[in-house]
């Protein structure tokens, strides 16, 4: 069996030309790249959850029990819930994106504050 | 933990399931905790998509896509490509794409870390399942068709037939544990929900059909005709596909799976020599047309007209074809893994009036075969697919199109 280099090979591109969406590439970049950081964000607070729930348990905690570790489905629904919660607190600036296209006649700020100041 | 422990407890969860239901068959590679993790990270990345996003995405298009459009050239959109053309423009549809294709890109490189790290032990399990077994028949000399040399599928390095070393089943075994994640296990334990339902439905609206002989288009690693092949222990199934990898790791996770009846043949499912004039009672595809060409597609359809014997069925699985009735921002938006996640046939094929197709290839009108199936899965675990809720993911929702013929019974 050849030796393979998994860390090299897993990131491997994909054959055909890659599209790019934003208007700004080095954007797109740094987006991959936070949202590769959320993923790894969320990894380490599973694992944490998990050793929370060992110790709840009365459970001796050690990498094998980690790998070893079955959520109930009550755990397993607060787990989703908890990562529901967690994307959302991420993907603010999208939501508020989204409610502001109903509200695109919205006044701002400083449109407010010149009408304010008007006397006549 | 302390921030969920707010939520009101009525509030039921409602959500991917946790990615350690998922089914593990015998050759399954193993996923650490935080391999597992990633996947959880990933499901929810694409629910969170579909729902908080993507409905932006219309709204952003009835808002001011369209009526800027509309603006600008005194008229509405003529075509779907118009429609995705304006929306490339607009910065939701932009930011909901990147982050699509970032999650997808994202996926295989998770996938392909956990089955690459176990390339040794994995291929070596397969060898020794399918090595002398007569039931996989995979041709050295095959030549790969343009539509899967040309580009890999859905993002997938080395798509469908790429081996890293001799006898490498890598690709197959990415392929098999992210279906789960990507769709958020709403394709069941064993990815297998669409077979499920496609057995199910032939025996509700064909209960006296009893097939002995049964081909399998365009088969992958199987976990589409597997249900077809439990659900008719006493028929022979035979799955061709163009991938020798996924054949190879097909009849190994089949074996594994206790499912002895299928045989996995590599060939050119437009030109299936081999096979005897009349030969199948069943022929299926399932999500397969999509992936071939306008070139191959009559000849398949031909090829299956002479391989059914005469009372034999032929069905073709598939996401809705755009007709009139669709609206073109939903075209548009279902040609998205055309152009963006390397599906390139996707959008002409789902153009294509299939029932003219059918009939150019020798299957009368009034013989032709009309359905709908939704993903058949384990309610316990989810829930949320078994209703098929409102959730729309343009393209890769865990419902489908039926499209089939039954060939006349001889005079």
């Amino acid at each position: 069996m050849d030796r393979l280099d998994p860390l090299l090979l897993a990131g491997a591109k994909a054959k055909g030309k890659r599209p790019w969406f934003l208007e700004n590439p080095d954007v797109e970049r740094l987006m991959n790249i936070t949202l590769a950081m959320a993923q790894e964000l969320a990894v380490t607070r599973e694992r944490l959850d998990t050793i929370e729930r060992l110790l709840e348990r009365g459970e001796p905690v050690s990498k094998a029990a980690i790998e070893a570790y079955e959520p109930t489905k009550a755990e397993a629904d607060e787990r989703g819930a908890w990562m529901q919660e967690y994307l959302a607190r991420i993907f603010r600036i999208l939501q508020q994106d989204r409610e502001a296209i109903e509200r695109a006649a919205e006044a701002s700020s400083e449109e407010v504050a010149d009408e304010l100041a008007t006397t006549s | 933990m302390a921030d969920t422990a707010t939520l009101p407890k009525s509030q039921a969860y409602d959500g991917p399931p946790d990615y350690r239901v998922v089914g593990r068959h015998g050759v399954y590679v193993e996923t650490s905790h935080d391999e597992t993790a990633r996947f959880n990270f990933l499901a929810h990345m694409n629910r969170h998509l579909s729902t908080k996003v993507m409905p932006g995405v219309a709204e952003a298009f009835e808002g001011r896509v369209e009526p800027a459009f509309e603006k600008e050239n005194k008229r509405p959109f003529k075509s779907r490509h118009e429609v995705r053309k304006a929306l490339t423009k607009d910065p939701m549809w932009q930011w909901w794409s990147a982050l699509r294709r970032a999650t997808m890109e994202t996926r295989q490189q998770a996938g392909r870390w956990v089955t690459i790290r176990q390339a040794g032990d994995l291929n070596e399990r397969v060898r020794e399942l399918t090595e002398g077994d007569d039931r996989l028949r995979l041709d050295p000399d095959f030549e790969q068709p343009r539509s899967t040399a040309s580009i890999d599928h859905h993002c997938m390095p080395g798509s469908y037939h790429t081996e890293l070393v001799p006898g490498d089943v890598t690709g197959p075994a990415n392929y098999d544990i992210g279906i789960f994640a990507t769709t958020g296990g709403m394709l069941g334990r064993f990815n297998d929900g669409g077979g499920v339902a496609v057995a199910e439905w032939v025996k509700a609206n064909l209960p006296d059909f009893q097939p002995k002989r049964i081909l399998d288009l365009g088969a992958g690693l199987g976990h589409n005709v597997l249900p077809i092949a439990e659900a008719f222990p006493d028929a022979e199934i035979i799955a061709v596909d163009a991938g020798g990898p996924m054949l190879r790791y097909g009849l190994a996770r089949a074996k594994s799976m206790g499912i002895e009846n299928v045989r996995f043949i590599q060939g050119d499912v437009s030109a299936l020599d081999e096979f005897e004039d009349e030969s199948f009672d069943w022929i299926q595809s399932t999500m397969f047309l999509h992936e071939t060409s306008y070139k191959s597609m009559p000849m398949i359809f031909q090829e299956t007209q002479r391989l059914l014997k005469p009372g034999g069925i032929v069905l073709h699985v598939e996401q809705p074809q755009y007709d009139a009735d669709m609206p073109l921002f939903e075209q548009a938006m279902r040609d998205w893994d055309a152009f963006y996640n390397n599906e390139p046939f996707w959008t002409k094929m789902h153009e294509v009036d299939l029932d003219a197709w059918m009939q150019a290839a020798g299957f009368p009108k009034d013989t032709l075969i009309h359905g709908g199936v939704a993903a058949v899965v384990d309610p316990d675990v989810f829930p949320e697919a078994a209703e098929d809720t409102e959730q729309e993911d343009y393209g890769r929702k865990a419902a489908w199109h039926v499209v089939g013929a039954r060939k006349p019974a001889a005079a």
